[in-house]
């Protein structure tokens, strides 16, 4: 009885420990043959390169180059308008039945998949804005893609602020908004913005959306820069301008036969993956920073 | 709304025995949580200068009450007061919808059961307060902490580290800090809720005597689990049973000669 009991446990450490290397294994794979292939390419020519019909002096400076102004763009519109709508949420809006529905609407949208939003992306901003295929309108769109989890991740670490925490602020005479801005925000920080730098990160390599609202695949131009030698020194043309971000290279790449652009494709997507992990490990570090100085 | 006293509220309490003067007096106070009666016309005067201690079996108001009193009820949705609360030299009603829950906040100070300083420094837990009420200047900052950390008792043990986190104290000095919390803004009333029933007998003797020191300072409403800590610190003594007032009087003669049956069954133990 109790010997077929361990022959159980048994199979059962046998399963788990051959998924879980399943799992793992494949990942490595993956990661080790990006590395193999594309390690050789990524150097300084690579990165500051412009895209060519030549493989070997192709590069991905316009691609890195949208891809960071676009998360910009991502950042500043999605953070602030997130971030405030998960405070009103938590903190001040009143139990009734539509924030219930609201709640499950934000919920929800955060598995929407990414395409459906490249396409409300094109009708809003492309059409009816009349964005056109611009940094600005991918921007937008990626930050309309982040704004679910957001909300989500600031919603939950605002509610991990206990209770009595807040109840001494307000004993004290503070009124919600100073409740709010010297404590609660303060001891989520780190909830929050680990929140913020995970979204980002997943926004970074989204490919559909971009693609839908109509991004460029072959980019032999920098967008205008933001600082001119004119007054007022700063210049917001860059936001119209045409674009194309990482994965889209990348794919471009990928998609042209030959070994040597199978190589630029890989080399794109080592430095797209770094890129993430960096991310990621960005915000563990945060957290762990910030959760030492915050203890109740 | 605000009802005067009549001879009703007297109830059980003797001629001699109603305190005078008063910082604050509940009247007719009922209060809901939804549609749950918990407080069911609760009249107790708060004597000026003294200590008044709220006893009574758990689950029969005392926090709900004391919570009233600084319109904590407020930040909840479905709470509901009844009667009035009159806060004294003026004698206006603080229940009254008129009346802003944060200006009463402001005059009145609170200390919880389980201790809760912030998760910033010892300072700053002390000067929250004092900024809240708009005050930038640094030397009327120093000064009031160091104040109020004396008056609290825990001027000499954290004088060297003002700066290390209120939370990284231990429970006895984390409920100082939250009474010297309290006391630097000068509050008129100080209501505490069962403040040392997390701490052990040293450190409550130690924040006994403080409140003892205090009272000539400011007025006190305590709440408390203990009987012969009520016994011990108390002037007056309101005996709570079931949302219901039963007995009010002076605490040496309430724990001596209680004039109910029940405030005698629970002060002599021999409550079911
Ligand atoms: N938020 C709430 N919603 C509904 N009912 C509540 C709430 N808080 C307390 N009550 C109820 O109100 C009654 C009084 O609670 P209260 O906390 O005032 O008791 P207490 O006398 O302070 O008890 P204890 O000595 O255990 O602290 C209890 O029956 C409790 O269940
Ligand atoms: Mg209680």
């Amino acid at each position: 009885m109790i010997k077929r009991r361990k022959y159980a446990e048994a199979l059962f450490k046998v399963l788990g420990l051959s998924s879980l290397a399943l799992a793992v294994g494949t990942l490595a794979l993956l990661f080790g043959a990006l590395v193999v292939h594309g390690i050789g390419r990524l150097d300084w020519q690579f990165l500051t390169s412009f895209p060519s019909r030549h493989a070997s002096q192709a590069g991905i400076l316009p691609a890195v180059v949208g891809s960071t102004l676009v998360m910009l763009v991502t950042a500043c519109a999605g953070i602030p308008v997130g971030v405030a709508a998960g405070i009103y949420l938590e903190e001040y809006a009143k139990r009734t039945w539509f924030t219930e529905l609201i709640e499950v609407t934000v919920t929800n949208l955060a598995g929407v998949p990414s395409i459906i939003f490249g396409l409300l992306a094109l009708g809003l901003f492309v059409y009816m804005l009349g964005l056109g295929a611009s940094i600005l309108t991918a921007g937008l769109t990626l930050a309309l893609l982040i704004l679910p989890v957001v909300i989500v991740t600031t919603r939950e670490a605002i509610r991990a602020v206990p209770v009595h925490i807040r109840e001494a602020a307000f004993a004290l005479g503070a009124t919600r908004w100073q409740t709010v801005a010297d404590h609660v925000l303060p001891y989520s920080a780190a909830g929050i913005l680990t929140g913020i730098i995970l979204a980002l990160s997943r926004a970074i390599g989204e490919t559909a959306p971009i693609v839908t609202v109509g991004a460029l695949t072959f980019v032999a131009f920098l967008p205008p820069a933001p600082i001119t030698s004119q007054p007022p020194y700063l210049s917001f043309e860059w936001l119209m301008s045409p674009f194309t971000v990482m994965p889209i290279q990348m794919f471009a790449w990928v998609s042209r036969p030959g070994e040597d652009f199978a190589a630029n494709a890989a080399a794109a997507g080592l430095l797209l993956v770094g890129m993430t992990l960096t991310m990621n490990g960005l915000a563990i570090y945060v957290r762990y920073r910030m959760r030492k100085r915050v203890f109740w | 709304m605000a009802r005067s006293l009549d001879s009703s509220h007297v109830g059980s309490a003797e001629k001699g025995e109603w305190p005078k003067p008063l910082k604050a007096e509940a009247c007719e106070l009922s209060f809901y949580y939804g549609s749950r009666l918990v407080l069911k016309r609760v009249s107790v005067p708060i004597a000026q200068g003294n200590i008044t201690a709220l006893i009574g079996p758990s689950g029969c108001g005392k926090s709900t009450f004391l919570r009233c009193f600084n319109r904590m009820h407020d930040l909840y949705p479905g709470t509901r007061y009844e009667g009035a609360i009159l806060l004294y030299p003026e004698g206006r009603n603080i229940l009254d919808r008129q009346v802003d829950p944060i200006e009463v906040r402001m005059r009145l100070a609170m200390v919880f059961q389980k201790p809760n300083p912030f998760p910033k420094s010892v300072y700053e837990n002390v000067a929250y307060g004092l900024r809240v009420r708009g005050v930038r200047d640094r030397r009327v900052l120093d000064e009031k902490v160091e104040q109020a950390l004396r008056s609290a008792a825990l001027w000499e043990e954290v004088k060297d580290r003002l700066s290390a986190l209120g939370t990284s104290l231990s429970g006895g000095q984390q409920q100082r800090l939250c009474i010297a919390r309290a006391l630097a803004t000068d509050p008129e009333l100080l209501l505490l809720d069962e403040p040392t029933s997390a701490l052990d007998p040293i450190a409550t003797g130690n924040i006994e005597e403080l409140l003892q020191d205090l009272k000539r300072r400011v007025t006190i409403l305590i709440v408390t689990h203990n009987m012969q800590q009520a016994a011990r610190i108390s002037d007056w003594t309101a005996f709570m049973y079931l949302g219901e007032l039963v007995e009010f009087g002076p605490t040496k003669r309430l724990f001596t000669t209680p004039t109910n049956k029940q405030t005698e069954d629970y002060i002599t133990g021999r409550f079911g």
